[in-house]
């Protein structure tokens, strides 16, 4: 299988998520201004501060020449994951709900925490167990999660809330501590913190690698159908 | 500035920084008065920041050469070979007066300079640490919001580019309330054949201009601001300080990265102090040739820029390189797909002339010696200060008078902003890009990054003020021992060392002995420890008109892992495991931050330093770590043996158990000297005996939730880690 990682100008951690993408697949970098998804099975929109997080973060990176065919993909059913900047750009593009305000201390905050797998029947956390912990690391200083409070409850009722903070480790604000949301057909998914950044205990930790490996079984499973 | 009626008066060098002196030797030199473009770019390549006419000659004393060295001083930064066919590339540079007068943006640019000093020699940045020091924030509304500010901008660079920023230090102290201190290091690696120097050369090559265009921003930063003391009105200054954007110098460092990955550069340099007159004379002086430049070419953000204002803006992210024809092309395009602007704005003449032409028309026209070569280098007039030093008055009030018990004094001390937990500093810095840091902050003394075979960096910075007052020569070879200590207990080899010399006024003769001294001690120490100077940059001027900074020399030092995944860690590990205490150790509460909390201005004698011995114990702590016999290893530095204890436990969330030598000041300060290891009972044992005779006491194990300290303190490890975990939390 194939992880295409988009590279927009001023991308900080599209190296990191192609590294993590390569443990369990294959992987290529897209780059932004080509029209190209180069047979990718999995899109990753990576973190950093695509565009300089001009105007707003991801409201740039989101008009750029790659995102036109991102959308068409996604639309067809392909997976996208979003991380940070790459979940903001999401949001923007209108693939995932809500919006990403920013963090209520008003700081950039770089720690590790918590998450709670809410709901492992996606292809993004299929390899996780029911209310399975991770530890990855946040990192970003526009990343509390924002939905009016119809449409939260919609989003919980129907299961596209992946993942949350656990209790006390909700860095940002965000409402209901929800820190990853897929679409409605399950097939995009952003969340703020960076499962790139956890695939080796020997630079932390390994929690993320449970998503690159759910997505792996998932493609697998599915050209084996 | 010439707008004030006042200023009127006094003569266009004078308002520019240069004396009546330097005037009449430029006169001499040139057998004429320059005009206004070239008395504008004579000031800045005449002024200390450029030509460190103060501090060259004793800059010549430190030791430059080393097996692993692959790029000395003179360089955009220095670099060592660290195996596998890699260069690692390393520098630290002061941005202190520019953050004294707009801490976000100064401390911003400063990350943003040093970033540009690496990749100008063919590296990719792979971490930032600072240095940083402040007034008291207790007392002091002015220091809270420089370092809140100064660290947001730190961060807001750092974070934006994806260089993480890895380690750094910050300390507070009374004569750094109006001049603070911002200084950035970076490191970088390279396959050792993409390494690129920045001389000039070839006749007929083009001279092309990378990055963002040219404002009125910066302008005589390298005069007016680095090379003069702070005083009254310095917010009128602060259109002297640049504005940093971090997104324009990410393009511009893979723009760069990739030219030089297609071989199509013949020279890079960036464009830092005194902008484009300092980078060109610079290259062309090295490669002993000449050029001719347009400044009609060079692309601005105000088309009624005078000549002048285009040669010495120090608008950020831009470089400067030298292209061969042909090639010219290929460059551009690279350029364009990085959205990156390129402007070939001139060529390489052999006229040994740096020549400038505004249309066409000449507006300056220059011997690049007397750019480089011709400014006075003066003599230092050091003198001892007669009476004690004394710290500048106002703010060292006693904060811990009285009889207190030594657990009072360890919680003090522990959550004293000197040494309590940097937490609200750390979590704003993105530590983790890159995908290479291997330990956290706060897990060890140095930063540790992992290569690509499995070896690892580590790199730590310091410095102490306070001990450099005390005695500079003495001050400053402890931060060199402390630093490398650090390293030790990673089980990391030193190869090289950079420096950041923050110093006051060099005119006077205080700090001309202060200066003169602390040199003479790196270069002691450096010596000593066999590990050669790469690099650097000197820093002076530092004062306000209250005084002089403490005299502050930082160090920054890197080493190499054969192992990364056995790099150290600080805190203890295992319940059971033998505490020794290590080292040629016997301190002193001279210049202690017991001291400090007693409100006493620092003064020595500071304990005696054996080199020779110092470099036996690193060797033996190194072996330890990396063999595994030692499960943790923590250098005693403030605070002493009871705060170092502390640190172990606090770190572990484990306890110990200690009997201290009656003689041993549990708070005595001898930074570099001392360790607390630990580590199986008998591996312990073992280890010890393969180091020097004596060098190692066993004092007790790791054991329960409580710190016990022989009948002198009990407590519990909650209690100091909640006192060490929140000192800093109300200043942010």
């Amino acid at each position: 299988m194939r992880f295409g990682v988009v590279r927009f100008p001023g991308s900080c951690d599209d190296v990191d998520a192609f590294q993590a993408a390569r443990r369990v697949g294959d992987a290529v970098i897209l780059w932004h201004a080509e029209r190209d998804l180069r047979a990718a099975d999995v899109v990753v929109i990576p973190g950093g501060f695509s565009y300089g997080d001009h105007l707003r973060a991801g409201a740039i990176a989101r008009f750029a020449p790659v995102m036109g065919e991102v959308i068409e993909f996604a639309h067809e059913g392909g997976l996208v994951l979003g991380i940070c900047n790459g979940f903001q750009v999401l949001c923007e593009a209108g693939l995932l709900p809500g919006a990403l305000l920013p963090n209520v201390s008003l700081r950039f905050v770089c720690r590790q925490v918590d998450l709670e797998v809410v709901n492992n029947q996606t292809p993004f956390t299929g390899a996780c167990d029911p209310a399975e912990t991770l530890s990855i690391p946040v990192k970003h200083t526009t990343g509390r999660y924002y939905a009016p409070p119809e449409e939260l409850a919609e989003l919980s009722a129907g299961g596209q809330v992946v993942l949350r903070y656990a209790q006390g480790h909700n860095p940002n604000g965000s409402l209901e501590d929800i820190a990853g949301v897929c679409n409605e057909p399950r097939n995009v998914f952003g969340l703020m913190p960076h499962p790139e950044h956890a695939v080796d205990p020997l630079t932390g930790s390994a929690g993320g690698l449970r998503i690159f490996e759910s997505l792996r079984a998932h493609v697998d499973g599915r050209v084996a159908v | 500035m010439s707008t004030v009626a006042s200023l009127s008066e006094i003569p266009r060098h004078r308002q520019l920084g240069l004396t009546d002196h330097e005037y009449e030797l430029i006169l001499e030199r040139l057998g004429r008065e320059p005009n206004t473009v070239e008395l504008a770019m004579l000031s800045l390549m005449w002024s200390e920041h450029c030509a460190y006419k103060h501090s060259r000659k004793l800059l010549r004393r430190l030791p430059t050469t080393g097996p692993h060295l692959l790029l000395g001083p003179g360089e955009n930064a220095g670099a060592v070979d660290v195996g596998g066919g890699l260069a690692l590339a390393f520098k630290v540079e002061s941005h202190n007066h520019p953050s004294a007068v707009e801490p976000f943006q100064g401390a911003a640019t400063g990350v943003g300079g040093i970033l540009r000093d690496i990749f100008a020699v063919g590296a990719r940045p792979i971490a930032v640490l600072d240095s940083l020091r402040f007034g008291e924030p207790e007392q002091s509304e002015r220091s809270r919001y420089l370092l809140g500010r100064a660290v947001a901008g730190i961060g807001h660079y750092g974070n934006s580019i994806g260089v993480p920023t890895i380690g750094g230090e910050v300390y507070f102290e009374p004569s750094y309330e109006q001049n603070c201190l911002v200084n950035a290091m970076c490191l970088g690696i390279a396959p050792r054949e993409r390494l690129i120097r920045s001389a000039a050369a070839g006749p007929g090559n083009l001279v092309v201009l990378l990055g963002a265009l040219t404002g009125r921003d910066g302008i005589g930063g390298a005069s007016v601001l680095a090379s003069a003391e702070l005083g009254e009105g310095d917010e009128a200054k602060r259109p002297s300080v640049q504005i940093g954007d971090p997104f324009a110098e990410k393009k511009l460092l893979e723009c760069c990265l990739e030219l030089l990955d297609r071989g199509l550069l013949v020279a890079l340099q960036d464009l830092g102090a005194a902008g484009l007159t300092s980078s060109v004379s610079e290259m062309v002086s090295k490669g002993g040739v000449g050029v001719e430049l347009n400044v009609s070419r060079v692309p601005v953000r105000d088309s009624a820029m005078e000549p002048f204002e285009i040669m010495v803006s120090e608008s950020q992210e831009r470089m400067l390189c030298v292209v061969e024809p042909p090639r010219l092309h290929e460059v551009l395009a690279i350029c364009r797909r990085w959205e990156t602007l390129a402007t070939a704005i001139g060529e390489v003449t052999d006229s040994g002339h740096v020549r400038v032409l505004d249309d066409g028309e000449p507006v300056a026209d220059l011997p690049v010696h007397v750019l480089v070569d011709d400014c006075p280098l003066y003599d230092l007039k050091p003198a001892p200060p007669s009476a004690p030093p004394r710290g500048p008055e106002g703010f060292e009030t006693p904060r811990a008078g009285g009889r207190r018990s030594e657990a009072d004094l360890l919680l003090a001390l522990l959550g004293s902003p000197n040494i309590c937990s940097r937490r609200p500093l750390f979590e704003q810095y993105d530590w983790i890009v890159q995908s290479r840091t291997v330990r956290r902050p706060e897990q060890t003394d140095a930063a540790v990054l992992a290569l690509p075979d499995g070896s690892g960096i580590a790199v730590s910075i310091d410095g102490n003020g306070r001990r450099v007052y005390a005695d500079p020569r003495l001050g400053a070879a402890e931060a060199v021992y402390e630093c490398a200590a650090n390293l030790a207990c990673v089980g990391a080899e030193p190869l090289g060392v950079t420096n950041c010399l923050n110093f006051g006024n060099p005119e006077k003769p205080t700090v001309a002995w202060q200066l003169t001294e602390a040199v003479e001690g790196v270069v002691s120490a450096c010596e000593a420890l066999g590990i050669p100077v790469v690099g650097g940059n000197v820093s002076l001027y530092n004062e306000a008109p209250a005084g002089p900074i403490f005299p502050t020399p930082v160090i920054g030092i890197v080493g190499k892992l054969p192992d990364v995944a056995r790099a150290g860690r600080l805190g203890f590990a295992r319940e059971g495991d033998a505490i020794a205490l290590v080292g040629p150790f016997s301190p002193s509460l001279a210049a202690s931050e017991l001291e400090k909390l007693w409100g006493r201005t620092p003064s020595g004698p500071l304990p005696d330093a054996d080199g020779g011995l110092i470099r036996q114990v690193h060797a033996t702590i190194r072996g330890g770590v990396r063999r595994q016999a030692l499960r943790s290893a923590h250098d005693v530095a403030e605070g002493g043996v009871a705060v170092a204890l502390a640190e172990c436990c606090i770190a572990g969330g484990i306890g110990a158990r200690v009997e201290l030598p009656d003689a041993l000041d549990s708070f005595g300060e001898a930074p570099g000297r001392g360790f607390i290891v630990s580590g199986p009972a008998d591996a312990l044992e073992r280890w010890a005996d393969s180091g020097p005779s004596g060098a190692c006491t066993m004092i007790g194990k790791v054991c329960g939730d409580a710190l016990q300290i022989s009948s002198r303190l009990s407590l519990p490890v909650d209690e100091l880690a909640r006192a060490w975990g929140q000192g800093l939390d109300k200043f942010f």
